[in-house]
Parts: structure tokens; sequence; C-alpha cells
């Protein structure tokens, strides 16, 4: 119970780190942090099969999708930057306050309810269900694969012919 | 048992409602696009999040996991999409300042 | 059966993209055609194609759970309808052929990411075929590859995002209360369950994303924007039939077969509808902009879609219902007469267009029909669903709303006839006078279009059961 609490924590400062750092290229890889801290605490709440999907997908294909678009879309100058620097500071900082205000008061807030919960399932597997009882949802899965991936090399067709 | 696993349920809300308070805060302020998608990114982990712990919770993880698979697959095809559209308004306007967006307001 | 309507487009495209270029690109036009007119027979009449189709006998890997009620039929039927006026509009302003063809590629994907969400009886299903639906839109609004379109894309992107987390949010919270995600076990749970705060909180979330979808006041922000800077045929697309269903059905659906009309519900979707009727037609009578105005139109009618949810009678959702087809039928109407206004003349300012009507004459009576239809003037169609709706609002008590929904509708009026005026009558400027009336294919959908409206407003008598019975949908 106190390591689920600290490893949400640092799920929460991967992500504040990944939204403060002054750098896009550091925002991007603190996202791959914070999928990775995600995918612990996967692991650790009895959900394998997701936790793969998680790092494989999200802290792997992402990341390479937005290094790669922000290695395409020139970076600033180092003055630019300092400078950048100095506007984002000037905007960012409310987040930790707002952060920390709520952290107190949420710690503050000890409900400790007693929710009565559902019956528990008859099918363990996940193959099983994700297969068999849930075959609208792979079939939507195909279609939106379908969709995007038809859809970006439109967009990218039409502006190459130009 | 019931009331330390629903005790973790409530802790592992109230972190998910802090990590979305972040994601909106990086959209709304932000003067980047791609930083503005990383927000759309943290908001779409905090759900996450939720779900995979409101599945083991009740004990239905098979399939929590499936909406999780599925929710993955479907926020992968959105990033890219989004990319697409943010590389298209780079090559028409040539920067990814979003206060250079707003000619639409009227 | 009904899993033909989503299979049938999404087999469509892959066939399409088969290596056969020359041939796949003259006959793109006439599969959506066809695929469109099955969905419009399907829904008009199911039990005479069930004979016809042998499809059943495709084995159990096809089996999956989409069914249909009135509901979905009605919205089946719209979407069939508004697809085809798009279908045709595009076809009409498309200079190159390639370009037309990817159009209707993206079309059918959106089509079956549509059928889907209105036949789903499951409601993270009911969010992986709206995401479909999404994908498909974002594309389509970029399709003029201008930065305009890119901009309004993105936009609509974020916030279509940050409503798709809300929904999962709620689903999540949902999770929790029943073990299930489909809709009778949702519902049963929330009915027998003691977690009422957490029913409430998963509620008020859902709410919100739905608002937000909707376009309706206070998370309206996107859509003029949106709506005036995607490309003529895809407003008639977002404006027809998009929002209504990833916002106001799942609204519709969600409100009446899971939660169930409660109290605070009912107060909360009489504010949000009252609130955007009044607020939107004030906003709408100070537009320059033709789209934008339009625009702002759209978000008032759907406010009074959603004053007619929240009576909570019978009356009351059968009258929101009809005026949903109605909106779907009027406002794909003006938007295609806007695109063929913008596609003669090349402008939308209306300070510079006076005096059409003597050029377009065609635009110019299909436009009156569908303004006089949305302020809601007899005989025609938007007449007797706002009748239903105030109606509804006056026989459960509500006549604070009732007599708000009156005023707004004078106002809807104000708005439109002065449009009408400055746009279409008046004296023809001088630059205008090149102006000729649009083609063959633009003015197919206008005509028929124009002519359900009409029809449906003076059969008022014969066509008011298929609402009724819709109402047991929810």
């Amino acid at each position: 119970m106190q390591i689920d609490i600290a490893i949400l924590l640092a799920l929460v400062s991967a992500a504040l780190w990944s939204v403060m750092t002054r750098s896009l290229l550091r925002s991007a890889i603190g996202l791959a942090f914070t999928s990775v801290i995600l995918t612990i605490i996967m692991f650790r709440m009895g959900s394998p099969l997701a936790a793969v999907f998680e790092l494989s997908v999200c802290a792997g294909l992402i990341s390479v999708l937005f290094v790669s678009t922000i290695s395409l879309t020139h970076p600033l100058t180092a003055r630019e930057v300092l400078q950048h620097m100095r506007e984002r500071l000037a905007r960012f900082w409310l987040l930790p306050v707002i952060l920390i205000a709520v952290g107190i008061i949420l710690c503050l807030v000890t409900i400790k309810p007693v929710i009565p919960l559902p019956p528990p399932e008859p099918i363990k597997d996940v193959r099983v269900m994700l297969w068999d009882i849930r075959k609208t949802d792979l079939l939507g899965q195909v279609i939106v694969l379908l969709t995007g991936v038809f859809g970006v090399v439109i967009l990218f067709k039409e502006r190459v012919k130009k | 048992m019931s009331a330390e696993i629903t005790h973790l349920f409530v802790v592992s809300g109230l972190f998910a409602a802090v990590l979305s308070v972040i994601g909106i805060y990086c959209v709304l302020m932000t003067f980047n696009l791609i930083r503005a998608l990383i927000g759309l990114e943290i908001l779409i982990k905090a759900v996450t999040l939720l779900i995979i712990v409101a599945g083991h919770v009740t004990g239905h993880e098979a399939l929590a996991q499936s909406l999780v698979i599925t929710l993955i697959v479907i926020e992968a095809v959105m990033i890219t999409v989004a990319v697409g559209i943010v590389l298209g308004i780079h090559s028409h306007t040539g920067s990814l300042d979003a206060r250079n967006i707003r000619n639409l307001k009227g | 059966m009904y899993s033909c309507l989503v299979l049938a487009p999404f087999l469509g495209v892959i066939i399409l993209n088969l290596p056969f270029r020359a041939i796949m690109r003259k006959a793109a036009f006439w599969l959506c055609l066809l695929i469109l007119s099955a969905q419009i027979c399907l829904a008009l009449f199911p039990a005479a194609l069930s004979r016809l189709c042998g499809i059943n006998a495709l084995g159990s890997f096809l089996q999956f759970d989409f069914t249909a009620d009135s509901l979905t039929r009605l919205l089946l039927l719209c979407i069939g309808i508004v697809l085809f006026a798009v279908l045709f509009v595009q076809r009409y302003i498309a200079k190159e052929e390639a370009r037309f063809f990817n159009f209707v590629s993206m079309l059918l994907l959106t089509l079956a990411g549509m059928n889907g969400a209105v036949m789903v009886r499951d409601i993270f299903s009911l969010y992986v075929f709206l995401e479909i639906t999404a994908v498909g839109s974002f594309i389509l609004i970029a399709f003029n590859d201008d930065a305009d379109s890119f901009e309004g894309s993105f936009k609509y992107m974020v916030l279509s995002m940050v409503a798709t987390v809300l929904m999962l949010a709620s689903i999540a919270l949902l999770l929790v209360v029943s073990g299930d995600t489909s809709f009778s076990a949702l519902r049963s749970a929330i009915q027998s369950s003691p977690n009422k705060v957490l029913i409430d909180i998963a509620l008020a979330i859902f709410l919100c994303a739905c608002f937000i979808k909707a376009g309706l006041m206070p998370f309206h922000g996107w859509l003029p924007d949106v709506y005036s800077s995607a490309p003529a045929s895809v407003s008639v697309l977002l404006a027809g039939i998009v929002t209504k269903t990833v916002g106001v059905y799942t609204l519709m659906r969600i409100v009446g077969s899971v939660f169930g009309f409660g109290g605070p519900i009912k107060n909360i979707l009489l504010v949000v509808g009252a609130l955007s009727v009044v607020l939107a037609a004030f906003a709408a009578l100070g537009q320059n902009n033709f789209k934008r105005m339009l625009a702002y139109s759209s978000i008032s009618q759907v406010g009074y879609i959603i004053l007619g949810l929240g009576c909570g009678t019978a009356l009351g959702a059968a009258g929101a219902m009809f005026h949903l087809f109605n909106h779907a039928m009027f406002k794909s109407l003006l938007f295609v007469n806007s695109a063929a206004v913008e596609h003669e003349t090349g402008t939308r300012d209306m300070g510079k267009l006076s005096g059409l009507a003597q050029r377009m004459p065609l635009t110019g009576v299909t436009s009156i029909l569908a303004s006089l239809s949305a302020a809601g003037v007899p005989p025609l169609a938007g007449f007797w669903s706002k009748l239903l709706i105030i109606i509804a609002l006056w026989m459960a008590g509500l006549h604070s709303y009732a007599v708000i929904a009156v005023l707004a509708s004078i106002l809807t009026l104000a708005y439109l006839l002065t449009m009408q005026r400055s746009v279409f009558f008046g004296e023809l400027k001088g630059d205008l006078a090149r102006v000729k009336e649009s083609g063959f294919c633009m003015a197919l959908p206008a005509v028929i279009l124009a002519a359900i409206t009409v029809g449906v407003g003076i059969a008022f008598p014969f066509v008011i059961n298929i609402f009724i019975s819709s109402v047991s949908g929810v």
C-alpha cells in the first residue's frame, strides 16, 4: 500500500517534470518516462497484458512519433530558447503551487468509504474476453486503424503533390 | 480487506484527478502545439490509470485489460492523426506557435 | 443483419483501394450511392429486407452485437439522407477525380463509424465507434488543405479528445459500480446500487462530455470556428449529422437507457437547453459571415432538442426526436445552399451579396423553405416539432421555459429572414451579374431535402407515429 502511493507520487512528478521542462525534446522523453512508471503500476495491479501494450505502444511508438515530429519542425536557436524559457516560467510557475494546494486539500479529505463491489467475473482469461466477448471492439479497432492510416496517407499525399 | 482496497481506489482516483489537472493546465497554458498534444497524452494516461485501478478493485481484471488495450490502440491512432495535422499546420504557416492560430475568431 | 451497415462501408473502402485504379475511381461514386440507398431502405422498411438477406448464414464468426430499435432506425435514416447530400455536393465542388476518390473513401469510413455508434448496446463500444467518427471528421475537415481548415481541425481535435477523456473517466467509475459495460447490466446495477455519490459523479462527468461534443453552451466555443473553416460539403456533414450523432444521440441513449430520467438530470438539461437557445440566437443576430451565423443557429436548435428532452415526458421526448430529424434536414439544406452560393460567388460575407434570387432562383426558394422551417412557420415540419416541444413544456408545468422557447423562436425568424433578405432579395449588385444557377448535382440534394421538409410538414399526422414509437427506445 505504501509502495503503491510512492509509485503514484513518482508518476505525478514525472508528468509534472514533463510539462514544466523547457525543451520539447525533454518533454517527450518525460512522457515516455511517465509511461514506464504507469507500466509498473499496471503490473502491480494484476494487469500484465495491458502493461506490455502500454510499454510498447506509449513508451515506444508514441515517443518515436513525438521525437521525429520535433526534429521535423525546426527547433529554436539557443538565444530564442533562453528567452522562451523565461517567458514559460512566467506562465507555468502557477502549476506546482496549484498542485501543492490541491494535494494539501486532498490529504485533509479523509473519506474512507465502504463501496459495495459487484460480483466477480466468471471469465478470467483476457484472450477469451477480448476475442469472443468484446468482438465489436475488435472490429472497431480495425476500422480505426484503417481510418487513421488512410487519413494520414491522404493528408501527406495531398501536400507532396502540391 | 475490502476497506483496504477501496481506500486504494480512492487514493488512486485522487492521483488520477491531480494528473488530469496537470494535463489540462498544459493544454490551456502552452503556446506550442506539440506540448498541447503532450498534455492530451497525460490526460489519457490519467484515465488509463483510473480504468486499471477500477478493474483491480472489483476483481474484473480481464475486462479492464481488454478495455485498456483497445484504448491504447485508439489513442495511438489519434496521436498519429494529430501529429499529421500539426505537420500540416507547420507546412502552411511555418511555425508551431499556438498564438498564430487565432485568426478564426470573429 | 445490421452488421452489414458497418461491414459494408468498411469492405467497400478496402475494395476501392485495390490496385485497379481507373475502374475504381469511376466506381467510387456509384458504390457509395448504393450503400447509402441500401441504408435508407433498411431504415424505412426493416422487415421487408430481412427476408431478402441471406447474410445470416455467414456463420458465427461475423456475429457482432449490433441491434436496432426505433431510435436507431430514425438516426440511420438521418445519416443516410445527409450523407447522400454530402456526396452530391462534393461531387459538384470537387475539381479532381483523385481528390474526390479519397473523399469518398474517408466518407465511407466515417459512415461506418456513425452506423456502429448508433447500433451498439455497450457503453465502451459506443466510445470506440465515436472515435472512428471523430478520426474521420478530423481528416475530412482538413481536406481543403489550407491553413484555416487545419486550424479548425486542430481545435476540434483538442476539444473532442478532452470530451473523450471525460467520457472514459465516467466509464471507469461506472465499472466500479457494476462489473460490466453493457447498457442493460449498467441499468440494473445503477438502480440497485447504494453507491449514490459515485453514480452522481459519473453522471455529471458524462453530461459534461456530451455537452462539449454537442456544442451546447457553455462549451460551444469550438463550433463556429470549426463549421466556418471546414470545406463546404464537410460543413453539411458536421452540422447535419455528426454533431447530432456524437453529442445528442449519446446523451439521449445514456440518459434514457442507463441513468434514467431523475430529478437533477431534468433540471440540468432544461437550464443548458434554455441557455443555448437564447444566447446562441442573440449571437447569431450579429454575424456577418454566412456560415458562422448558421453555426450559431445550429447551437440554438440543438438547445431546443435538449429542452424537449428535459421535460421528462414522452411527448417531450417525441418532440425532441422529431426536431432532431427536422434539424438534420433543414440545417443540411441551409448549408447546401451556402455551399452553392459560395461556389458561385466566391465569398461568404453577407455584406457583399445581394439580390441573388434573380440569378439563382432554385437556391433562393429552397433557402426560404429551410428558413421558415427553422423558425417554426406552419405548415412546414419545423412548426410541428417546435409545437410539440412547447406543448410538452407547458403540460409539464414549466411555463417559463415554454415562454422562453416561443420568444427564441421569434428571434430565429428574425435573424434567418434578415439573412434571406440581405443575400437573396434586394438589388442585384453589379459584380454578381455573371452568377449562374448551380448545376444538377448541387440542385438535386437541395430539392430532395426541401421536398422532405415540406412533405413531412404536410403529412404530419401520418408520420407522427414513427416518432412516438421511437420514444419507446429511450
